[in-house]
């Protein structure tokens, strides 16, 4: 047994070294977080299913195709303005089947209830995660209740894991990404994470933006009607667009130019975002997909969200291009260009 | 939004930038004093737009990226106390000190929070008698004033388990010291604007005249500083040397009187380190002594003497002084990365080092050079 | 340095012997500090630096600016003669 981790190889040469215990900066789906699943929990586990790094994985048994995911949540506040902790970790493991092109079918759920919660609490939320369920068309049909001391847990942590059937002919998976395709985004980002953020301890302020919280299999199967030659899809959760347009560029060893004027971002979210001196794209949604499909289907597919609930607001913001794989390039509104990276770490709100 | 849309307007950006190729006839250094001038410069990609004779230097105006080593590790060693809440604004919690930073003493079970304004300290305090709640007090001139009113504030309102490690820094010393500097290559500057609204511009005016360098009052958004950028020129091309407002819708000569008085009334004026470059006489405020109790550093006594250990790779200091750009440090991009910094340029970010990794990365990769 | 954003003044109140105000950016309010802005009223546009108000928007001042700027290609006459160019 290894008693001292090796750090050799690791993408930097001072990686974790810098930081001998998990800080939350870890946890935030930028670049700290990908270094530690890949170096920690992909080294150690080490197979061809996991480093496909898919929202979900894919595989075939007895000939039937199905995705697998599991996602945990740990929000806080339990209660945001336009959803619960609940209904977030219903939606959040359907969407990262949907991500994948599956049916979702069947959700399992852990609880982990810190001593102290107060049982009105967790009906609220427990109503809130079945109603959820009842509107994506999912069954929990498995599940696991703990209690941890006082002190631990935030009130309540939740994981959840889910199952789906995907049809034949649709392959979706972030490596398909082609020089020449369109860059398509579901609608307004941003609106989860300033929610979350109004109501934060020491940064709350008023706003009517609502968590865009939404279980988004419906619009997936519409847009696969149009075409099954979809060749990416992502959920924009943690790290919100760039972290997804980074995974795909680097995934798929492609490069990504978009148009910032073109992405929509609600006229509060930035606002909100101006006032604390954060960037829109860097931050989470919990309805809202990136889509990567070939040019000449881009309008239909656009058109068929555009005509789903779910996708109103949706428009094209880029392309795939053979340039600069692996980065990602946006257009400024003045005409320049900037390389938008993966956040470093933990979103902080500047000041100066 | 309202006074920011009308100054991103890419076409009248665009019409700014013509006038200005058209005025210019030769090379010229200007320096923007501040960091988030830096920052929006590289965000939205201006520096790639302005004529080639232009270079823009990156002055030191990133409280953040010059607040000293030992101010650091002073405020690391403080956020590890029991019974200490740091309270700071969230750029801090990044920067590196000798050892760590503050995120990893949050890590450690230290109570480190974020905060928004100073006055947030305050009800920190008030809601937690039994412990001392210490704020992170850095900044220029610009945050001096709340900065100011979190101690009046406590003293007033009976608040005792409330202390500021006061770390800040103020621009005309730096200017000062930065034209004396033999090493340094600066043409014409572009004030900091929001500094401005609170000192006014008056100050610069002895220095505009000592070194016969133009001083401009610039804002933040493409518009503001391509404006600040033109006036600037058009005074190097008539060879004159005068400061001119070029935010004047935010910017009075005088500033803000109230603000400076409440500056006066809680700081004095002291020798500063910056980090990188080296004290600079009278660059910096320090509590006076009718508010010694607010003074962290009296408190925690045991903090006074620290050892500090700076990078041997890190080149901040030159960066800071525009004697290097960022991408010329042979750490830059490979051991020195925003996940991974070796200074404080690189962890803020409107660092110039943060700004040029962020931004300018695809820039440089297409054109290999850069302009000198 | 200085993240200063403009805002608008909504309302107007005291608070811990403190002038203070809610302040409107676009759509999104927070409270503020205007103890430095003693000649602030409702329906001004102030610039807020972590949660104080610094200063007043002239906004005459503004307007007019930006419409010189605006206009600035038609000002030729202004400036010296182009030699050199770009």
């Amino acid at each position: 047994m290894n008693s001292k981790f090796d750090f050799t190889g690791w993408t930097c040469p001072t990686p974790l070294l810098h930081y001998p215990t998990i800080v939350m900066g870890h946890g935030s789906g930028g670049k700290m977080m990908a270094d530690l699943i890949q170096h920690m929990f992909a080294s150690a586990f080490e197979n061809d299913l996991l480093t496909q790094m898919g929202d979900s994985a894919v595989f075939t048994i007895n000939g039937s195709r199905l995705a697998f995911t599991t996602d945990s949540f740990v929000i806080s506040p339990l209660f945001f303005p336009g959803g619960d902790i609940g209904e977030l970790a219903i939606n959040g493991t359907v969407n990262d089947l949907a991500m994948s092109g599956a049916q979702p079918m069947f959700l399992s759920s852990g609880f982990i209830l810190e001593e102290g919660l107060a049982m009105e609490t967790l009906g609220r939320i427990v109503a809130s995660a079945a109603q959820a369920c009842r509107e994506a068309s999912v069954q929990l049909i498995a599940g696991d209740t703990k209690v941890v001391n006082k002190g631990h847990g935030d009130g309540l942590y939740i994981n959840t894991t889910g199952i789906g059937l995907i049809s034949a002919g649709i392959n979706i998976s972030p490596r398909n990404a082609q020089p020449g395709d369109a860059v398509l985004v579901s609608g307004t980002l941003g609106d989860h994470g300033v929610a979350i953020l109004s109501v934060r301890e020491g940064l709350q302020f008023e706003t009517e933006i609502r968590s865009d919280t939404a279980p988004l299999h419906g619009l997936v199967d519409a847009m696969l009607r149009v075409t099954q030659d979809i060749h990416c899809l992502r959920d924009a959760t943690r790290g919100g667009l760039s972290a997804v347009l980074n995974e795909l560029a680097s995934a798929s060893k492609v490069g990504i130019d978009f148009e910032e004027k073109k992405v929509p971002v609600k006229a509060e979210v930035n606002a909100a975002c101006e006032m604390l001196g954060l960037d829109p794209f860097y931050i989470a949604n919990e309805g809202k997909l990136v889509a990567i499909v070939p040019a000449d289907r881009a309008d239909a597919v656009l058109d068929t969200m555009r005509a789903h609930p779910l996708g109103k607001e949706a428009a094209c913001i880029g392309s795939v291009v053979p340039g600069h794989p692996g980065l990602v390039v946006a257009k400024t509104g003045i005409g320049g260009s900037r390389v938008v990276d993966l956040p470093a770490g933990e979103l902080l709100p500047r000041i100066c | 939004m309202k006074f920011i849309d009308e100054y991103r307007d890419g076409a009248l950006t665009q019409r700014l930038l013509d006038e200005l190729r058209q005025l210019v006839t030769r090379r010229w250094a200007l320096m923007e004093v501040c960091g988030g001038q830096t920052h929006s410069i590289v965000k939205s990609g201006l520096d790639q737009l302005l004529p080639p004779q232009i270079e823009l230097v990156h002055g030191p105006g990133c409280p953040v990226c010059v607040t000293p080593l030992e101010l650091v590790d002073k405020a690391i060693a403080l956020a590890s106390c029991p019974d200490v809440i740091f309270t700071s604004y969230g750029d801090m919690l990044r920067v590196p000190g000798s050892q760590q930073d503050l995120f990893s003493v949050r890590a450690a079970g230290g109570d480190v929070r974020i905060l928004y304004s100073p006055l947030d300290a305050l009800k920190i305090a008030r809601e937690n008698p039994e412990k001392t709640v210490i704020f992170f007090g850095i900044g220029f001139e610009t945050t001096a004033p709340a900065n100011a009113m979190a101690v009046v504030q406590a003293k007033a309102q009976g608040i005792h388990n409330f202390a500021v490690l006061v770390s800040h820094v103020t621009v005309p010393a730096a200017i000062s010291a930065l034209m004396e500097s033999p090493d340094v290559q600066v043409n014409g500057f572009l004030a900091a604007g929001h500094v401005c609204t609170v000192m006014g511009y008056w100050e610069y005016e002895p220095l505009a005249a000592k070194y016969g360098v133009p001083i401009v009052v610039t804002g933040f958004e493409p518009v503001d500083l391509v404006h600040g950028i033109l006036k600037c020129v058009k005074q190097l091309e008539e060879g004159r040397s005068e400061v001119e407002n070029a935010y004047a819708r935010w910017v009075l000569r005088v500033g803000n009187v109230p603000a400076q008085m409440i500056i006066n009334q809680v700081f004095e004026p002291c020798d500063r380190g910056w980090r990188g470059i080296g004290i600079i006489p009278r660059s910096g405020y320090n509590l006076r002594s009718e508010f010694a109790e607010y003074d962290a550093e009296l408190r925690f006594p045991e903090v006074q003497t620290i050892e500090t250990q700076e990078s041997d790779l890190c080149i901040s200091g030159l960066v800071l002084q525009g004697l290097k750009k960022p991408n010329l440090c042979p750490a830059f991009g490979k051991e020195c990365t925003p996940q991974t910094p070796l200074g404080a340029t690189m962890v803020s970010s409107e660092g110039a080092c943060a700004a040029y990794y962020r931004y300018g990365r695809f820039a440089w990769a297409e054109k290999n050079e850069l302009q000198v | 340095m200085c993240l200063g954003v403009p805002g608008k003044v909504t309302e107007l109140y005291q608070a811990n012997g403190m002038k203070m105000g809610k302040v409107d950016f676009g759509g999104v309010v927070r409270e503020a500090c205007l103890e430095y802005l003693p000649d602030i009223q409702i329906g001004d546009y102030t610039l807020i630096h972590v949660g104080f108000g610094i200063s007043r928007l002239d906004e005459k001042e503004a307007r007019e600016t930006l419409e010189l700027l605006q206009q600035m290609d038609m000002l030729s006459s202004e400036l010296p003669p182009a030699g050199g160019g770009s």
